[in-house]
């Protein structure tokens, strides 16, 4: 039976690109229909993909999986907030979120409901264990911004998994993406010709390459793989290495206004900071992936720092090159 | 009165100067020449009677005022005209009335003498002289001193690992453990280890050569350095590296988190501590926590209670030993003899410790005492003749955590009596 698979956020760099990916499958993977939703048109070609120029915050959504016959959706418009965009993205995410789920339940077609979600939702403190399962809540750091809306998001989604049982649900708690065509905020913050550090504190960071991030998104759609799984590339990344192996001088700011004054410098620099980075950036997180190799069944391809490397080679050496870092 | 006391105390002495008929052994030595032995000023001083003695010695006394400069006026760089007497040392200088053509001499030579002085002291500003071969030959052998023979390959060993490191290719675990920095963490404490606490380390054996095991240690200090060194012996004596299980307060303290991540501490939590123990790591766990370290002086060695028993559940799990460790040494190095609760809670920390050095002598005041430290690693005590399932049973865990309690507070008691005074 071919599927007919809804993907939110269509607009978003990420979640165009793996529609158009999921329309490429086809039928011979067993795809028979992708559509793809958002306000705003999609940046580039989006291939094979229908694209419903529609809001998720209004009940038209509901429509759109009717008439389509939805019956896999894949919700990827849960996104961290960009500068310009400010206040909005509680709305698209939480709103978004809650409408959408209305429509899934209300849909007598839909069997299957996959979450891109992040590891934001463990939060980011100084009493979080080494390493989060998908058992552990968070202890700190979700009280605001985007981890917070991601919390409440799976909450959501648990109170739809309980009330239609029988719809397949999978959660994935991905680490941010570093890719050059990906737009999230670690990617902006590498990007900058200077990068504000928390002073005395070096984080622990991990990221999730993209062809991982495909790979397990198309496997949940294909096989039947219910639950909560992390994807982060293997080890750790400390901050000063990153910033060494870019060559990108780290300008350590006190912890106390530390959002304002990276900003501040990132704005002189001709650069921007994407906000809700200042705990991670202060004490990281790291997230166990076992459980994604063992019930899954998927072996991550690319470490963290593999995924980092290859996203440095796109970047333009930093201006620390010549001392130490790797041009 | 003073003139009697004055010639008895000191007149009867051998080389000790009276600064006024006698120079002493130094300032003799000083001027140069050997027959100052006996100044002859000295002679009625010391065979009459005080009482006779004293026009005798008056005059003597006025005639050689430059002499009796002279051990003052020797050190001084130029100008006094006593400064020149040492450059022409006469036998009896200060029985002669000192006339104008001497006083002139004087000035001329003190002169002569101050010019060459700053003429050497300004051609010998350190080793602008020195051929540019002679530095490379001693850097050389400095470094075959330091380094050994085979200097040549560890300098470009060193430089490589430099390099690598300013690159940033190198490996931390998911927990942060950097281990090259944790190697040169080690060699930096050796000294305060070994030369200031003079560390003793007994036991060594009861560390599993590979495996997890589970250390559990006393607290004590005012500051965790008992941890530090606890990590510095293991390492140092058994070659495995120690990981020990921090508060939440270290990771959130800027710095200290970051070094405490680096060289392999973590959160003291259950998930931490079996992820490490089933990995086959060495962890260590202070269940006495704060309040061991921040207890007053008057009750050192006295154990604390031991947490809640949560290290116990953590080792029956992961079916490793609990090494027990008695630390002694570490209650003397900052006597805690008051708190400031108040500030401590404005500050968001567990105490805030008055020793009897740290706030009266500033920043001097936070040098550890000097205290002789022991530590022992006692007889590993087995858990994997429980099952894990038994890691449930509160009152089994509740037992085991006495009887680790009890080992380390006798083998204490123990140490105290075999080490005798804490700091000599």
């Amino acid at each position: 039976m071919a599927r007919s698979v809804l993907v939110t956020g269509v607009a978003g760099s990420f979640a165009s690109l793996f529609a158009r990916r999921l329309a490429d499958l086809g039928e011979g993977a067993g795809i028979g229909k992708v559509v793809g939703i958002d306000t705003m048109l999609p940046p580039g070609d989006l291939g094979g993909v229908k694209f419903v120029r529609a809001d998720i915050r209004t009940p038209v959504v509901g429509k759109v999986i009717a008439v389509e016959d939805v019956d896999t959706v894949v919700h990827l418009d849960v996104n961290p907030p960009k500068r310009g965009r400010a206040g909005g993205a509680k709305e698209l995410n939480v709103i978004g979120t809650m409408q959408l789920l209305a429509a899934c339940q209300r849909s007598a077609t839909v069997k299957k409901f996959i979450l891109g979600s992040s590891t934001a939702v463990y939060g980011s403190s100084p009493r979080d264990p080494a390493m989060f399962t998908e058992s552990l809540l968070a202890r700190d750091g979700v009280r605001s911004g985007f981890p917070k809306d991601i919390v409440e998001v799976e909450s959501y989604v648990r109170g739809f998994a309980r009330r239609r049982p029988e719809v397949l649900i999978t959660t994935l708690r991905a680490a941010q993406i570093l890719h050059p065509s990906i737009d999230t905020p670690l990617a902006t913050y590498f990007a900058s010709p200077v990068l504000p550090a928390v002073m005395g504190f070096d984080p622990r960071l991990q990221f999730t390459d993209l062809r991982d991030a495909f790979a397990v998104l198309e496997q949940s759609i294909l096989k039947d793989r219910p639950g909560t799984f992390n994807i982060a590339g293997d080890g750790v990344v400390l901050l000063s290495q990153a910033a060494r192996r870019l060559g990108r001088p780290v300008i350590p700011l006190p912890p106390i206004g530390f959002a304002t004054a990276a900003r501040r410098v990132l704005r002189a620099a001709g650069s921007d900071i994407p906000p809700d980075l200042h705990r991670l950036l202060t004490y990281g997180r790291v997230v166990d992936t076992l459980a994604l190799r063992d019930i899954f069944g998927y072996e991550l391809t690319r470490s963290s720092m593999d995924t980092f490397d290859e996203f440095r080679e796109s970047l333009r050496p930093g201006i620390m090159s010549a001392v130490g870092g790797r041009a | 009165m003073t003139d009697e006391r004055k010639s008895i105390g000191s007149a009867g002495k051998a080389g000790r100067g009276n600064r006024q008929t006698s120079p002493s052994a130094a300032a003799r030595s000083l001027a140069g020449g050997p027959a100052v032995k006996k100044p002859v000023a000295k002679k009625p001083v010391a065979q009459s009677p005080v009482a006779e003695a004293k026009p005798a010695a008056k005059p003597a006394a006025k005639t050689s005022k430059p002499a009796a400069k002279n051990p003052a006026g020797a050190k001084r760089p130029a100008g006094a005209p006593g400064a020149a007497k040492k450059s022409t040392p006469p036998p009896k200088p200060r029985l002669r009335a000192v006339t104008d053509e001497d006083a002139a001499a004087a000035a001329a030579a003190a002169a002569e003498e101050a010019a060459k002085r700053t003429r050497t002291a300004g051609a010998a500003p350190l080793s602008a002289g020195i051929p540019l071969d002679d530095i490379v030959v001693a850097l050389v052998q400095a470094a075959q001193r330091v380094l050994g023979t085979d200097w040549e390959a560890r300098v470009a060993t060193l430089l490589a690992t430099i390099r690598k490191r300013m690159s940033g290719d190198y490996e931390v675990d998911e927990f942060g453990f950097d281990p090259q920095i944790t190697e040169v963490l080690t060699a930096a404490i050796e000294p305060l280890a070994e030369k200031w606490f003079r560390l003793e380390v007994r036991g060594i054996e009861n560390i599993p050569v590979e495996g997890g095991a589970l250390l559990v240690a006393n607290h004590s200090g005012t500051v965790p350095i008992d941890g530090l060194i606890t990590g510095y012996a293991v390492k140092k004596y058994s070659g495995r590296n120690l990981r020990p299980l921090g508060a939440d307060l270290v990771f959130s303290l800027p710095f200290v988190g970051q070094v405490a991540r680096k060289v392999g501490a973590t959160l003291a939590c259950t998930e931490d501590a079996e992820r490490l123990l089933t990995t086959g790591e060495l962890a260590g766990v202070w269940p006495e926590g704060f309040k061991g370290i921040g207890k007053p002086f008057a009750e050192r060695y006295k154990l604390q209670r031991f947490g809640r028993g949560g290290f116990v559940s953590s080792a029956m799990r992961a079916q490793v030993p609990i090494v027990p460790v008695s630390i002694v040494g570490a209650e003397e190095i900052y006597p805690l003899v008051g708190n400031v609760p108040s500030l401590a809670r404005l500050l968001g920390l567990p105490y805030l410790p008055i020793t009897p050095f740290f706030p009266l002598l500033g920043p001097l005041g936070m040098i550890p005492l000097p205290s002789k430290w022991i530590i022992e690693f006692g007889e590993p005590i087995r858990t994997d003749a429980y099952d894990p399932e038994s890691a449930d049973d509160p009152m089994l865990l509740f037992n085991v955590t006495d009887q680790v309690r009890e080992t380390i507070q006798q083998t204490l008691y123990g140490l105290l009596v075999d080490r005798g005074n804490a700091f000599f």
